[in-house]
């Protein structure tokens, strides 16, 4: 007979304020199988621990329920305070009383019967509970980190530091991100390449990190401590051992008109390339869209003048399998379309550019080598008009492609444009058009002010109503809320600070990963304040913009994090395994496999066994058998079984059917 | 649940994943979005755990709705779990629509751990449902009172 015990949180006023728990607690010590039962303030905190404790002993307690928050919060420390109380920590069940009872709930009589048949339902599945072990499985000390930009290249160097080995896969020929395209960072002015570049080399020289360039995860299998990645090579048709990175091909391509992605098309590359001069590693690449050899097999100039012989154009793509225990998604982001925002004139003018373009042309590397000229006709603008929250901060039944949270970097890059445009060219004017100036970092709002105060920056409260490019000219009508007047400005240039979302490539990968996502696309966290930078799949951690948006020095702090997650799952040398795992009843197997066909793991396999039949003979019979370490416990063979063998430990048949009878009572 | 004679209050069994709806469940919880209370939460680790026989017992023991909520399509933490429930659901349904329980008593739906709101307007609208269709006689006959 069980002996259970029955501990009732007010959790401060947060239950007790909806929930009578005295009640509760009354009502508990009437059921069957329970010999204590007790309401306590805070039954997380260590007096409450100690009553679990306690009580255990003193009342030889079989196993307990907790009313409390939900199990995702407290279930583990309330296993080990039973655990430290001699009691086997799966001894426990936790009934939500207060995220799905009394948080929802305003009226204390409804509440609190709820509250009693979650708890009735929690003593039905205990009274079952059985004790269970947990197992333990080895861990490869090896992480994968799927991106290179800031973050992903931030991770990596972390994790190498600590002495573990970890590969980067990036889709682009080169690492570098989103970060080696920019000029300038806020609120510092120090050049993006000058501090990017070096992390990048040392990525590259350090001997615990390989470096996956032009390549993309193509499925993940195992769970944490043991994940099974194959990794696609994609067919770069220049052998990476063999390119010196000279650069000789990428200048005698005929195929000139290549739109550059990394200058986002305001200028053109060939077909062989390097997407730019620091490229890691630096190695040509043939993009197979517009190479005429690859297309109609006549041209083989690359070929011709590769000294080194690296241009293969037999190439194809390779798939290669790598164990890991560890995996970092830290795709990045990109800045929306904006050509549905017709307002804008986007499609119609070149003059009308997009932030991360206006970057390009403020960069010395870029397409004008760094004086800022107009895309249409090659003239020095001097009327500039950034518009801010393009996209960001849209109501949520916009038909447009907006999004509505807000994009956090905008605000920073538009002031930083903005300064840096008066700085080199002081006869331009300069106007920023925003909703609200959003200013929240170290230094952030100094700067700021600095563009407006120091550098007569024309900050305008409004929104720009439409641009028509009219006479070589962009006509920018615009509103400003505070004087509450209608504006007409002649502009040279428009400049749209657009909306970030995350990278396309998180979505499939998500689903590799089953990694939830947000509906933004965003990877969620395990824990949206305690566990940021981790997944609620184990093993599973988020680093930089995939996870929200962020700014630089913010992606390098949540990448750092992520790395010390990552090596401290990786300094373990076993892992605990979850042991409520399926298990066969062999007497009742039949040996029809059906169970083997559904699990996602095939962690069931089947084997001839001896039974001894009731008239004293043997036979040999095909019976299922489950790898405990395998089975990850979702429960699908227990309801495929046709004759119920199969059972879950933790999550019983009967269990469940316990709970519901107590619920329908 | 009865709260007095006159008021009829369903009795609903839900089934939420532990990954995605319990985790959706618990966030509609913290931002405090309202639903009736009687909903009752069963967790298991994955929609596919639902044995149908759990619905039909929920049913002979006097629930008047089931609904199991589990990851979207494509976002089960166990990969295909999901699927596999959909289409044991889509078979139950039929049963249950032999066994003459109204197919409106019975749903599947996908709610994320992102989904708080979604959670609550899902219970908002299956309670709804169900207190219109008023108290599951059906199966009255094999329930076991005590």
């Amino acid at each position: 007979m069980q002996r259970i015990g029955v501990f009732v949180c007010h959790c401060g006023s947060n239950i007790a304020a909806t929930v009578d728990v005295k009640a509760v607690a009354e009502a508990a010590k009437h059921e069957s199988g329970v010999v204590f039962s007790a309401d306590y303030q805070y039954m997380c905190s260590e007096s409450g621990q100690d009553l679990i404790k306690d009580m255990i002993k003193e009342h030889k307690l079989t196993g307990i329920v907790v009313c409390s928050c939900s199990p995702r919060m407290h279930e583990n420390t309330f296993c080990k305070a039973a655990a430290a109380g001699g009691l086997n920590p799966y001894m426990v069940e936790i009934a939500n009383i207060r995220e799905q009872c009394s948080w929802i709930h305003k009226d204390m009589p409804s509440a609190t019967a709820k509250a009693i048949v979650l708890v009735r339902s929690a003593i039905a599945k205990v009274t079952l509970n059985a004790p269970l072990t947990a197992g333990t499985s080895p861990v490869t000390k090896r992480a994968l980190v799927i991106g290179g930009g800031i973050a992903g290249i931030q991770t990596a160097l972390d994790i190498a530091d600590a002495g573990f080995e970890v590969d980067i896969v990036e889709k682009e020929p080169t690492i570098g991100g989103k970060m080696a395209q920019i000029d300038k960072t806020f609120p510092t002015l120090d050049c993006a390449a000058c501090i990017l570049t070096p992390k990048m080399v040392e990525a590259a020289q350090n001997d615990k990190i390989r470096i996956f360039s032009y390549s993309e995860v193509s499925a993940v299998k195992g769970f944490v401590g043991n994940f099974t990645v194959t990794i696609k090579r994609k067919a770069r048709y220049v052998k990476e051992d063999l390119c010196t990175g000279c650069g000789l091909c990428t200048e005698k391509c005929p195929q000139k008109k290549v739109p550059n992605e990394f200058n986002l098309g305001l200028d053109n590359r060939r077909a062989i390339y390097i997407p730019f001069a620091q490229a890691i590693p630096k190695i040509a690449t043939i993009d197979p869209d517009y190479c005429t050899m690859l297309k109609s097999g006549k041209c083989g100039v690359c070929s011709k003048v590769c000294s080194a012989g690296a241009i293969d154009y037999q190439a194809k793509d390779e798939f290669i399998d790598v164990n890991y225990g560890a995996i970092v998604a830290a795709t990045g982001f990109n800045p929306i379309k904006v050509d549905k925002y017709d307002e804008f004139a986007y499609a119609q003018s070149p003059d009308v550019v997009t932030s991360l373009e206006y970057e390009r042309l403020m960069n010395a590397a870029g397409p004008t080598g760094g004086t800022l000229l107009r895309p249409s006709d090659r003239t020095h603008p001097h009327t500039i008009v950034f518009v801010q929250c393009v996209g960001s901060r849209e109501s949520e039944d916009s038909t447009k492609c907006g999004k509505s949270y807000c994009s956090k970097i905008c605000c920073m890059y538009t002031a930083k444009h903005a300064m840096l445009t008066r700085e080199k060219y002081p006869d331009t004017d300069v106007y920023v058009f925003y909703i609200d100036v959003r200013t929240p970092g170290k230094s952030f709002d100094e700067f700021y002010r600095r563009a407006v105060e120091q550098y007569g920056v024309h900050y305008i409260k409004g929104m720009v109503g439409k641009v028509t490019p009219e006479g070589g000219k962009l006509k920018v009508q615009a509103s400003d809320l505070i004087a509450g007047k209608q504006l007409h400005i002649d502009a040279d240039m428009v400049v749209l600070a657009a909306a970030i979302e995350p990278d396309k490539t998180a979505r499939p990968l998500a689903t590799l990963l089953t990694a939830s996502m947000d509906t933004n696309d965003f990877f969620t966290e395990a824990h949206p304040k305690l566990r940021p930078v981790e997944s609620p799949t184990a093993g599973v951690f988020l680093s930089g913009a995939c996870q929200g948006p962020k700014d630089i020095p913010e992606t390098v702090a949540q990448a750092g994090a992520a790395a010390s997650k990552v090596i401290g799952l990786l300094a373990k040398d076993h892992l605990v395994c979850n042991p409520c795992v399926a298990n066969a009843n062999e007497m009742l197997c039949s040996g029809c496999s059906q169970c083997e066909k559904v699990c996602p793991y095939g962690a069931i396999t089947y084997s001839y066994k001896e039974f001894r039949m009731p008239d004293r003979t043997t036979k040999l019979r095909l019976v299922a058998s489950v790898n405990a370490a395998v089975c990850q416990g979702c429960g699908a063979c227990t309801v495929t079984c046709p004759s119920g063998a199969m059972d879950l430990k933790g999550f019983s048949n009967k269990q469940i059917m316990a709970e519901v009878d107590a619920i329908c009572k | 649940m009865q709260m007095n004679d006159n008021t009829f209050r369903p009795k609903i069994v839900a089934f939420c994943c532990n990954w995605c709806s319990y985790a959706g469940a618990d966030l509609a919880g913290t931002n405090r979005l309202n639903y009736p209370a009687d909903v009752k939460i069963i967790r298991v680790p994955c929609s596919c755990r639902v044995n149908p026989t759990f619905v039909l017992r929920a049913f002979g023991r006097g629930a008047d709705g089931v609904i199991i909520c589990g990851c979207h399509p494509g976002d089960c933490h166990y990969t295909s779990g999901n699927y596999y429930a959909r289409r044991r659901m889509t078979l139950l349904f039929s049963m249950l629509d032999y066994l003459g329980i109204e197919r409106e008593r019975t749903r599947v739906e996908w709610v994320s751990a992102a989904e708080g709101a979604k959670f609550a307007q899902t219970m908002n609208s299956f309670v709804e449902t169900v207190t219109k269709l008023g108290k599951n006689k059906r199966l009255e006959d094999l329930r076991c009172k005590k």
